[in-house]
C-alpha cells in the first residue's frame, strides 16, 4: 500500500493495539518504530506527500488540552496517510456540557473512529479509554505522565544524527516532575542504552530517584547544570510553566535563567558533537538561550519534521494495515 | 431468637484471656455459659465448629454508611448487611453525610434509621465542627446527649490548630474522644497517591507522608495541651507510629487505629490507574507496612478499623484524578487480615484483639462489653474458617460499594457466621 519503491517494515513483533507510553516497550519495538518512520520520511521527501495507506479509516484528534504542534502533526501525518480526520476539542463539544470520557469515546466509536489520538490534562485518561474503547488510543500527552509520539520523535531524531544510541549520555533540564515528554524519554532512553542525567530546581525534580532501582535505571540526578552536561550527547531543555512560580516551586523566572539556562558557554561542558534538544514551543532566552536555540548543535526543527514521520509510522502500525504490504 | 450451643472450636477471646477448645453456649441474646463438657440445659440449635475459630463480633470504629444523603452508595441497612457479612456486630458511623451529623436531629435520624434496618448495632459519630466545614465548634453536648460515641471531622482534618484545641477542650468536658483524620491540608492539596516513585511513574501528585505527620504532632501537642482523648485516624506511616510511640510513652489518653488495605497493600496497587486502590490516607510503601504491623505487635497501635467508604461504579470508572477515594473494606477486612496470619507476620489471637477487645478499650463508656464473651455479655458473635479459600466477588458484596482492589483476588480465611444479639444475621451459603 505504500509503494514499491518504499522498503516496507518487518513488524512481526509488533503486539501493540494501542500506544499509551514506551514503558513498555522492547528495543525491537522501538526498531520497527524506526525504520517504518524511515520509510515514512522517505515519502515525506516526494513532491506528492500521500500514500493510499489509512484510505477509509478514520482517525480522531480528541484533544481536552489546547495544543498546536503535537495536533496539527497528527493531523498532517494522518491526511499523509490518506485516512479521514476528524478534529474534537473539549472546548467545542459536549464535553463541556459534562459528558464523561466513556461517553465522549462511545460515540467517536459510533461514529467510525478507528484511531483515537488523545490529550488529556489528566494522568492515565487514556489508559481509562483504551479499557473502554475499540478503537485504538494513541496518547499524545496525558498531565504530567507520558507522551510515547514526543519520546520516539526524539530518540528517533538522536538516532538519525548518532546512529546508534547505546552509551550515549543525554541530560535532561528543567521541569522534570511535570514533564510528560521527560518521563517518557527517560523510558525511551534507558531502555535504548542511553544514560540520562535528571537536572532542574529540586522543587522540579521527581520524586523517588533517589532509589530508583528497576523503575528509572541509569539515570542520576545532578544539581548543577554545568556538571549536569559535561560530556553530554544530548542536552535537552525542558519548557518552563511560569505559574510554576505562582504555585511556590520557584523563587523567580530570573534566578531559573541564571542557575538553569542552556547557554553557549555551558555547552562548551558538552560533547563536540552534542544535540541540543527541546520539546516545543521553546521560551526563548528562558530554557534556553538564542544562540542555544537557534545555534548549529540545535535540531529542535528537526525534531518538529521527524514527528510528522514518527506519527505516521504510529498510525499505520496501529491501524493493522502492515500485513497488506 | 434462638438458644444457640456452638461446639467443637477454637475459642479466642482476648479480652478474657481465652485461647482453647471450648464450646460456648447463648441464651436469651446472652452469652451464658463456656465451658467443655455439658452445658446448662437448654433447648439449643447445635452448631458444629470443629475446625472454626469462634470470636467476639468484630467492632469497627471507622465506617461510612452514606446515609443520609448519598444513598446510592450505601445506606444504614446495606452498610449494616455488608458489615454482618464481614464479622462486624458494632459499627461507628462516621458523620461525612449530607446533611452531615453535626446535630441532635441527625443523630437522632441515623439511630431511628438503625433501630428500624441496621442488622447490626450503629453508634453514631458526630462532627467536630459545624457542617464539618473547620469554622465553629458543632453541638458537641447536644449529640453527646443523643448518643454519639465521640466527634470527628473525617474525611477532613481539621484545619486550625486554634479550632481543634478548643474542641479538644470541651470533648474532654464530655468525656468523648476527638477521632482525627490527620492531613495537613496544604501538604496534600491536589495530590492522589502516596509521594514517590509510583507516583513518579504514574504522573500523579502525590501526598507526602509527611501531610500525616505534621497533624499527628500537631494534634498530640493539643492533647497533652488539653488532657483531651484523642484517637487517630487510619495511620498510614512509619513517622506517624515513631510519634505516636513516643507520645504514648508521655501518658497521653492516645490511642489510635489502622486498616486491612494499609496494611497489606503498597501504593504499587495504584499502577495502571487503578481508581480501587485510590484511598486516603494513600497506601504507602513496604517499610511503612512493616512499621504498621509492629505497631500493632507492641501495642502502639490500639485497632484495626476498615474505614470501609463505599462508592458507586460510576463514581470510580472515571479518570484517576477525578474519582473519589475510598475502599468498600468490610466484607474483605477478615480474609485481608488473614493474609498476615498465614505469612506469620501476626498471630490470628493478636488480630482478634485488634478486632474486638482493642477497639473495645477504645470505645470505652461501658462499650467495652461489646469486645468480649463474657457470660452475661450480649451474644455478638463470629465464627470463621482460616483456612477457607474463596475469590473475592465485588458483585457478591451486601455492600453497595464494589470498589474493592481485591475484586478477583483469592483470599484464605472467611467469615462463616455472625450472631448478633443472638440472632443470626450472616450466614455463609456454603455451610
Amino acid at each position: 500500500m505504500l509503494n514499491e519503491t518504499t522498503a516496507a517494515p518487518k513488524t512481526n513483533a509488533w503486539n501493540h493495539r494501542h500506544l499509551l507510553d514506551v514503558d513498555d516497550f522492547t528495543p525491537e519495538e522501538f526498531e520497527i518504530v524506526f525504520s517504518t518512520a524511515d520509510a515514512m520520511s522517505e515519502i515525506l521527501s516526494r513532491p506528492i506527500k500521500k500514500v493510499p495507506a489509512l484510505r477509509g479509516q478514520t482517525v480522531v484528534n480528541l484533544f481536552y488540552e489546547n495544543s498546536t504542534r503535537t495536533r496539527a502533526s497528527f493531523e498532517i501525518a494522518a491526511k499523509n496517510l490518506s485516512a479521514d480526520v476528524l478534529n474534537v476539542t473539549s472546548t467545542a463539544s459536549s464535553i463541556t456540557k459534562g459528558e464523561s470520557l466513556i461517553d465522549t469515546l462511545k460515540t467517536l466509536e459510533a461514529l467510525g473512529a478507528n484511531i483515537i489520538v488523545m490529550r488529556h490534562n489528566f494522568s492515565g485518561a487514556p489508559y481509562l479509554a483504551a479499557k473502554h474503547s475499540k478503537a485504538s488510543i494513541i496518547n499524545a500527552g496525558d498531565g504530567w505522565h507520558a507522551h510515547p509520539t514526543q519520546a520516539l520523535l526524539d530518540l528517533y531524531t538522536i538516532r538519525k544524527h548518532k546512529g546508534s544510541l547505546a552509551g550515549l549520555k543525554a541530560t535532561i533540564v528543567g521541569d522534570v516532575r511535570h514533564s510528560r515528554v521527560a518521563h517518557s524519554n527517560i523510558w525511551g532512553m534507558t531502555k535504548l542504552g542511553m544514560e540520562v542525567t535528571l537536572c532542574g530546581p529540586p522543587t522540579l525534580l521527581p520524586y523517588g530517584l533517589d532509589n530508583p532501582g528497576a523503575n528509572f535505571p541509569k539515570v542520576r540526578v545532578e544539581n548543577q547544570v554545568e556538571k549536569a552536561v559535561a560530556n553530554a550527547d544530548v542536552v535537552m531543555a525542558l519548557r518552563l510553566q511560569r505559574e510554576r512560580q505562582q504555585s511556590g516551586l520557584l523563587p523567580s523566572v530570573r534566578e531559573y535563567v541564571e542557575r538553569y539556562q542552556i547557554t553557549s558557554e555551558r555547552l562548551k561542558k558538552a560533547a563536540k558533537d552534542v544535540l541540543v534538544m527541546h520539546p516545543g514551543p521553546v521560551n526563548e532566552d528562558i530554557e534556553l538561550a538564542t544562540e542555544s536555540a537557534y545555534g548549529e548543535k540545535s535540531v529542535i526543527n528537526e525534531q518538529v519534521s521527524n514527528g510528522v514521520a514518527i506519527r505516521m509510522a504510529i498510525l499505520y502500525l496501529l491501524s493493522g494495515r502492515q500485513g497488506e504490504l | 431468637m434462638k438458644n444457640f450451643l456452638i461446639k467443637g472450636g477454637r475459642l479466642v477471646d482476648p479480652a478474657q484471656g481465652i485461647d482453647g477448645k471450648f464450646d460456648i453456649a447463648m441464651a436469651d441474646g446472652k452469652v451464658s455459659w463456656i465451658g467443655a463438657g455439658e452445658p446448662p440445659k437448654n433447648d439449643y440449635t447445635v452448631i458444629d465448629a470443629t475446625n472454626l475459630t469462634v470470636t467476639p463480633g468484630f467492632i469497627d470504629l471507622h465506617t461510612h454508611l452514606r446515609q443520609p444523603g448519598f444513598e446510592e452508595k450505601e445506606t444504614i441497612s446495606t452498610g449494616t448487611a455488608a458489615a454482618a457479612r464481614g464479622g462486624f456486630t458494632t459499627i461507628c458511623s462516621m458523620p461525612n453525610t449530607n446533611p452531615a451529623v453535626d446535630n441532635r436531629a441527625t443523630v437522632d435520624y441515623v439511630k431511628c434509621v438503625a433501630s428500624r434496618e441496621a442488622v447490626v448495632r450503629v453508634l453514631p459519630i458526630g462532627c467536630i465542627s459545624k457542617g464539618r466545614r473547620g469554622e465553629t465548634l458543632a453541638e458537641l453536648g447536644e449529640m453527646a446527649g443523643a448518643g454519639v460515641i465521640g466527634f470527628s471531622d473525617d474525611g477532613s482534618p481539621v484545619p486550625g490548630a486554634r479550632l481543634m484545641k478548643q474542641a479538644m477542650e470541651y470533648a474532654a468536658g464530655l468525656n468523648l474522644p476527638i477521632i482525627d483524620h490527620c492531613e495537613e491540608p496544604s501538604l496534600a492539596e491536589g495530590g492522589q497517591i502516596n509521594e514517590g516513585i509510583v507516583a513518579t511513574r504514574l504522573g500523579l501528585a502525590g501526598i507526602p507522608n509527611a501531610a500525616e505527620e505534621t497533624m499527628i504532632a500537631r494534634d498530640i501537642a493539643l492533647a497533652k495541651l488539653t488532657g483531651a482523648r484523642l484517637h487517630l485516624c487510619h495511620i498510614s506511616s512509619k513517622g506517624s507510629i515513631d510519634l505516636i510511640r513516643a507520645a504514648k510513652t508521655g501518658g497521653l489518653k492516645l490511642t489510635a487505629e489502622v486498616t486491612p488495605h494499609h496494611l497489606t497493600l503498597t501504593e504499587e496497587r495504584c499502577l495502571g490507574y487503578d481508581t480501587n486502590a485510590k484511598v486516603n490516607p494513600p497506601l504507602r510503601t513496604y517499610a511503612d507496612i512493616e512499621a504498621l504491623i509492629g505497631a500493632l505487635l507492641d501495642g502502639t497501635i490500639d485497632a484495626i478499623a476498615t474505614d470501609h467508604a463505599p462508592h458507586t461504579e460510576n463514581d470510580k470508572c472515571c479518570e484517576f484524578a477525578l474519582a473519589p477515594f475510598g475502599i468498600s473494606g468490610l466484607e474483605t477486612a477478615f480474609g485481608s487480615l488473614m493474609k498476615l496470619v498465614h505469612s506469620g507476620k501476626m498471630p490470628l489471637p493478636l488480630i482478634v484483639e485488634k478486632l474486638t477487645a482493642g477497639p473495645a478499650r477504645v470505645l470505652g463508656n461501658g462499650f467495652e462489653t461489646a469486645g468480649s464473651l463474657k457470660v452475661g455479655n450480649p451474644a455478638d458473635l463470629v465464627i470463621s474458617d482460616p483456612a477457607a479459600e474463596w475469590i473475592v466477588e465485588t458483585a457478591k458484596f451486601a455492600s453497595k460499594g464494589k470498589n474493592s482492589p481485591l475484586a478477583g483476588e483469592k483470599l484464605k480465611g472467611k467469615v462463616i457466621v455472625t450472631i448478633y444479639n443472638g440472632n443470626i444475621v450472616h450466614e455463609e451459603d456454603i455451610r
